[in-house]
């Protein structure tokens, strides 16, 4: 447990998943979606959960960020159970979900508004907008942007909220690949600014090895652990560098290829 | 007909581009209608006495100078009269529609008294009988106002309930799926017996007739807004107070709209019913009482300052529309 305050003070948490199985009852018969995860995230960690689509890694992060309550085991925020949303955990969602009625600039703000805090921290919506690269866009409206640029306000309307723990459901998935390298980038770069917890769902192996500090690969439903791998590679990582190819073959393995990457 | 329409994109070429940049043809052509009709008016003579006869030919034939007058005017005042240009087509129309009329019913009889009437027989009744009508405006408007008015700030805060709540919805929506198609008359019994006097009674038909649809469209549009963006304003650390208000609403306003058109239609239809309780003024009451009257140029006049009136209030919510809802543009 991270006790001790972090030197650089940022703002994050250690989440810890213990024993968590969560299921779904449908009509006819239970559907089990998580099997008996145990996970520690430490404070600052970037950890990614890679695995086949619909494995219910998208369920640990509805579960991580309190949408929804573990059938079994508990999710915890250093040390406490998690037990309702919260905005120091925000969930970044695979579709960007701006509100369409709203510009760019009250999307961001719209974390804000619901806490009460906008009088004094509107200063902050203009930082992250600058953050994101999107001040020209702030009088948008969402139907006026680019798939990346709407992802990008997604990011903007959680860090504006200066989470400790953002949570991302395969953010990038339905960007095209170029849109995709400079958002991977841009997310190491506010990552390692800010100094967030992050926990990112994807499967994309390259993209976990590019970011994350760990990689844990799910198998398919219901997801269980079936690897751990750590990625000990500084910042910037080449995408190409020998080191990364060689972890990338192990994971694909893992992963049983063919299937699903 | 064909060449004026084009002349209005000015896409015709060679001597008659140079003709259309002295003249805007359209007006030229109105001119030529309407005086058509002035003449047609002027000149044969009635089969019975409709009265103001020579009043409406002198006002068409002045509209007909105008369009003189314009026909020269329009093209060198360029940008400005782009819309008066636009409509050419339709004021060359209405003066044939006017020449028409006036020649199957005052002028031949094809179309007799007193089912139908010429443009002159409507003249008539504006200009003698115009103190009433006035006062009957008055009155329904005042009616309108406070039965559309209530009746969709019920039916919104309903179907918010509806669309929001479960347990609202499970008592609520079967009995609005019930009373939603009773025809307005069919209540007059219960309202003079519930209400107080004729005129809350007369309030309350109007608020149902536009309160049901908004109340029916505002619960389809809350039930249907997309789930992801409750479980995004969460995640912001909204409570239900904002979900409601910040996003259920404002994501269901689209709906609300179409229920809001569909109930300032339904409330001018409803307007007559609700005047026949014992209403002594009101543009209802005035078609009730001159159809009783076989007085049909009167029924004729009130029908049309209604639906000038509910054509002005459509505009006027469209405009309100188009503010609110600028950020669906490119979405639908």
């Amino acid at each position: 447990m991270a006790l001790a305050f972090d030197q650089d003070f940022s703002r994050n948490l250690t989440l810890t998943i213990d024993n968590v199985s969560h299921g779904y009852d449908l009509a006819d018969r239970r559907l089990q979606v998580l099997d008996n995860i145990l996970i520690t995230v430490e404070a600052g960690e970037f950890v990614a959960l890679l695995g086949p689509s619909g494995c219910g890694k998208s369920t640990l992060l509805r579960l991580a960020a309190g949408l929804e309550k573990p059938s079994t085991g508990a999710l915890k925020e250093d040390g406490r159970t998690i037990e309702k949303p919260d905005p120091d955990r925000i969930l970044v969602f695979q579709e960007a979900s701006l509100f369409p009625w709203l510009t760019v600039r009250k999307n961001i703000a719209a974390g804000l508004d619901a806490r009460g805090v906008l009088k004094e921290q509107a200063h902050r919506i203009d930082e992250v907008l600058k953050l994101v690269k999107l001040e020209a866009f702030a009088d948008a409206y969402p139907h006026q942007l680019s798939g990346g640029m709407a992802q990008r306000v997604a990011i903007a309307r959680a860090l504006v909220n200066d989470p400790k723990l953002l949570l991302l459901d395969e953010p990038f998935g339905r960007l095209d690949s170029l849109t995709r390298l400079s958002m991977q980038q841009e997310l190491t770069r506010l990552w390692r600014a800010a100094g967030f917890t992050a926990l990112l769902v994807t499967h994309d192996v390259e993209e976990a090895l590019l970011l994350a500090d760990r990689v844990i690969v799910f198998s398919d439903r219901p997801a269980r652990i079936v690897a751990e791998l750590a990625v000990d590679k500084p910042h910037p990582r080449r995408r190409d560098d020998a080191d990364l190819v060689h972890l990338r073959q192990t994971l694909l393995q893992r992963l049983g290829v063919a299937d699903d990457v | 007909m064909s060449d004026a329409v084009h002349s209005n994109f000015g896409a015709v070429s060679g001597a008659n581009s140079l003709r259309n940049t002295i003249l805007w043809r359209d007006g030229l052509l109105a001119a030529a209608s309407w005086g058509g009709a002035a003449t047609i008016t002027y000149a044969l003579p009635d089969v019975i006495s409709w009265g103001a006869t020579n009043l409406f030919a002198t006002v068409i034939g002045v509209g007909a100078l105008l369009f003189l007058v314009l026909s020269v005017a329009v093209p060198r005042l360029g940008e400005r009269t782009k819309t008066l240009a636009h409509y050419g087509p339709w004021f060359i129309a209405i003066g044939l529609w006017f020449a028409t009329w006036e020649i199957v019913t005052a002028k031949l009889g094809w179309l007799p008294k007193p089912f139908f009437s010429p443009p002159q027989g409507l003249l008539h009744v504006y200009i003698t009988d115009w103190e009433r009508l006035l006062i009957c405006v008055t009155y329904t408007a005042r009616l309108w106002v406070l039965g559309f008015f209530s009746g969709v700030a019920v039916g919104f805060v309903a179907g918010v309930a509806l669309g929001w709540s479960k347990r609202f919805a499970y008592w609520g929506m079967p009995v609005l799926k019930l009373i939603g198609p009773v025809p307005a008359s069919a209540w007059i019994p219960c309202t003079f017996f519930i209400f107080p006097s004729t005129f809350h009674a007369s309030i309350f038909l109007v608020a149902l007739a536009s309160g049901i649809p908004v109340a029916i469209l505002t619960a389809a549009g809350v039930g249907q807004v997309n789930r992801t963006y409750y479980d995004v304003a969460r995640t912001l650390g909204a409570d239900n107070r904002y979900l409601i208000f910040k996003v259920a609403i404002p994501a269901s306003l689209p709906n609300v709209f179409v229920g809001l058109f569909m109930g300032l239609y339904y409330s001018f239809a409803v307007l007559v019913v609700a005047e026949m309780l014992g209403a002594k003024f009101g543009l209802g009451w005035y078609l009730q009482f001159n159809t009783a009257y076989s007085a049909y140029a009167n029924v004729y006049a009130a029908l049309i300052i209604m639906a000038l009136i509910c054509a002005g209030l459509v505009r006027l919510l469209f405009i309100l529309r188009d503010r609110l809802l600028g950020w669906q543009k490119g979405i639908i």
